[in-house]
């Protein structure tokens, strides 16, 4: 299976432009509304300052913040396909070929094999900034290769979840694609490979209801919003005011759902420390 | 009889036969001739309409409030049934049956969505919108069924898992994703029917198996055609084309390799001859066990989760490039 390989330093040296994270030399807060430098907000971690709100970041960051440095990106070669002939207000080859200008990207998910602390980790990161997170035949595909290889090699995963769901435009392949992630992360297990699922700003629908939520250890990022239906559609169904913290990371920590959140900032001695239990 | 807007021709002949029955009740003039005639008529009429449905139509069909539900097939198939209730945790969900039944001599867990027949059943039921607990109960029976060897049948027909706020407190995704990794490592066979509707994570919630099949006037999708209308289109007009853009039906379905066969209804759908529908229902479901019962746990295994691991349609970069190439020519 010819995959791509590239190595690099991390963040410092992406090569592409990759990053959610803002752009330019101000960050001004969504929450606070307080402005800090960009080279502040970076050096904490992509959050805010003054009132620790974890701004979205991408998966280039992720691998940037936890793995040793140099990584290296597999997979690469695959291509959503528009198999259905979807159009809607937009053709879905139009939607792809946006997403890949305007993001850099070439999918919704990006799968990276490197280090935390020497110990031997792959990753699986989303961008929601590519359709809305969304997960196709690509993403499930990418998450079942990924699955494969940290099975023939015994290296652990962590899947960074950052979704809207699953793609509309695949229609039944897309919501194939739980069963899909689902069934492989059940081979994963009888092997005895830990799977660690970090939920970050947004989970939901097709994506929370798979795979996000069979992590050995499920933990997220703070105030994340983490659901199956969205929020409006509840309030639609329902007819009345959400409460205050509904589908919060720490309303499902509350209500069992999560082992723990975590700060960006601990975010890899954390990854680190969990992948210690482990004798894989 | 209900009517659908696309039998309204049906209807008009059928108010016709009505009629003409009435005159001939009068006994004065003799219309069996004219009655045959009528009758062959409608069979025309209802074979030229549901020879060429549309996907929203098999939708509509889908939602027929008189189309036989998952109870009634399993009371119809089974010599035996007694029903199984509560997930053991919370409480006893409405929306999922399940329990054990005798098919000919074939004991099987048999679990499906339930929709209430009436308005106050309906509400009841929860219109077949499962919360968790559902989920959970289909789970447990599943295991109870593995620790005994009985193989599992689900019946799918539901617009969706119920969004609600004790829903997500109580871990709606949470339940489906467990549900999906039990499911893809459950020891005995299973074979999923969809028998109505097959929206989303709520349909798939209970719809990994070795097989799986959709009768004939049904569709299975991502999202309703309703709730794509709304989010891609941004306005709820459009579940027509919605439906067609998702081609959700069991042809197309068939056609991807996403289901593994398509359950052929009574001419007309499965409301007009659901006694009929229950036997086709029941053959399928039991050859399906009878093959699956020859294979191996292991091989069974094996294949179900190869059989989901293909599924899926994509491209690399090269072909995307060869493909821009050309439509630039
Ligand atoms: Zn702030």
């Amino acid at each position: 299976m010819g995959w791509f390989k590239r190595l690099k330093d991390g963040i410092q040296t992406a090569t592409r432009n990759k990053k959610e994270a803002p752009e330019g030399l101000w960050y001004k807060c969504k929450r606070c509304k307080e402005t800090s430098t960009m080279k502040e907000l970076k050096e904490n971690f992509f959050k805010c300052p003054q009132c620790n709100y974890h701004v979205r970041i991408g998966s280039e960051d992720y691998f940037g913040l936890i793995f040793d440095g140099v990584f290296e990106e597999m997979f690469m070669d695959l291509r959503s396909q528009d198999m259905l002939n979807f159009v809607d207000l937009k053709p879905y080859k139009k939607r792809l070929d946006d997403a890949y200008n305007k993001t850099g990207l070439t999918e919704a998910i990006s799968v990276a094999k490197g280090k935390v602390n020497r110990r031997p980790l792959v990753i699986a990161a989303m961008d929601f900034s590519f359709i809305g997170g969304s997960m196709g035949s690509v993403v499930g595909q990418k998450i079942a290769m990924a699955i494969d290889h940290c099975r023939e090699n015994r290296i652990p995963l962590l899947i960074i979840s950052k979704t809207g769901g699953a793609r509309m435009m695949e229609s039944a392949f897309s919501l194939m694609q739980m069963a899909k992630t689902s069934a492989k992360l059940s081979q994963l297990a009888k092997h005895k490979i830990p799977y660690f699922s970090l939920l970050t700003d947004p989970t939901t629908g097709g994506v929370t209801a798979s795979f996000a939520m069979l992590g050995d250890i499920n933990f997220a990022e703070p105030e994340a919003l983490i659901g199956f239906a969205g929020p409006r559609v509840i309030k639609e169904t329902i007819k009345r005011d959400l409460p205050e913290d509904f589908q919060t990371s720490e309303f499902l920590l509350e209500h069992g759902f999560l082992d723990f959140i975590v700060d960006r900032k601990e975010l890899r001695e954390r990854i680190s420390d969990l992948l210690s239990f482990f004798d894989v | 009889m209900v009517f659908l807007d696309f039998e309204k021709p049906l209807e008009k002949l059928y108010e016709q036969l009505e009629k003409l029955k009435q005159v001939g009740e009068e006994g004065i003039v003799d219309v069996s001739e004219t009655v045959k005639e009528l009758e062959n008529k409608i069979k025309n009429t209802r074979k030229e309409i549901y020879s060429n449905l549309t996907g929203w139509q098999k939708v509509q069909l889908s939602r027929h409030p008189e189309r036989p539900y998952t109870l009634y097939y399993i009371r119809e198939m089974s010599r035996k049934f007694v029903e199984l209730h509560g997930d053991r945790c919370f409480k006893d969900d409405k929306a999922i049956v399940g329990g054990l039944a005798n098919l000919d001599g074939q004991t099987v867990m048999i679990i499906g969505h339930q929709k209430g027949v009436n308005t106050k059943m309906r509400q009841y039921r929860n219109f077949g919108m499962a919360n968790p607990e559902g989920y959970r109960k289909a789970l447990r029976l599943m295991k109870m069924a593995e620790r005994f060897d009985i193989p599992v049948a689900c019946l799918i027909d539901t617009p969706g898992a119920y969004p609600g706020i004790e829903a997500e407190e109580r871990g709606q995704a949470e339940a489906i994703a467990r549900n999906l990794l039990e499911m893809a490592q459950l020891k005995v066979p299973i074979v999923c029917v969809v028998i109505g509707e097959g929206a989303s994570g709520g349909a798939i919630g209970i719809g990994l198996g070795d097989r799986v099949y959709m009768m004939e006037n049904t569709w299975y999708s991502v999202i309703s055609p309703e709730s794509c209308s709304s989010i891609l289109w941004h306005s709820w007009d459009y579940k027509e084309q919605a439906a067609e853009a998702l081609k959700l039906t069991p042809d197309h379905m068939l056609e991807f390799g996403l289901i593994d066969d398509i359950i052929k209804e009574p001419l007309g759908g499965a409301h007009t001859a659901p006694e009929e529908m229950a036997k086709l229902l029941k053959r399928q479901i039991k050859k399906a066990i009878s093959e699956l019962q020859e294979m191996s746990v292991e091989d069974r295994i094996e294949a179900r989760i190869n059989k989901y691991a293909v599924m899926g349609v994509y491209g690399t970069a090269e072909e995307d490039s060869l493909m821009t190439e050309k439509e630039n020519q």
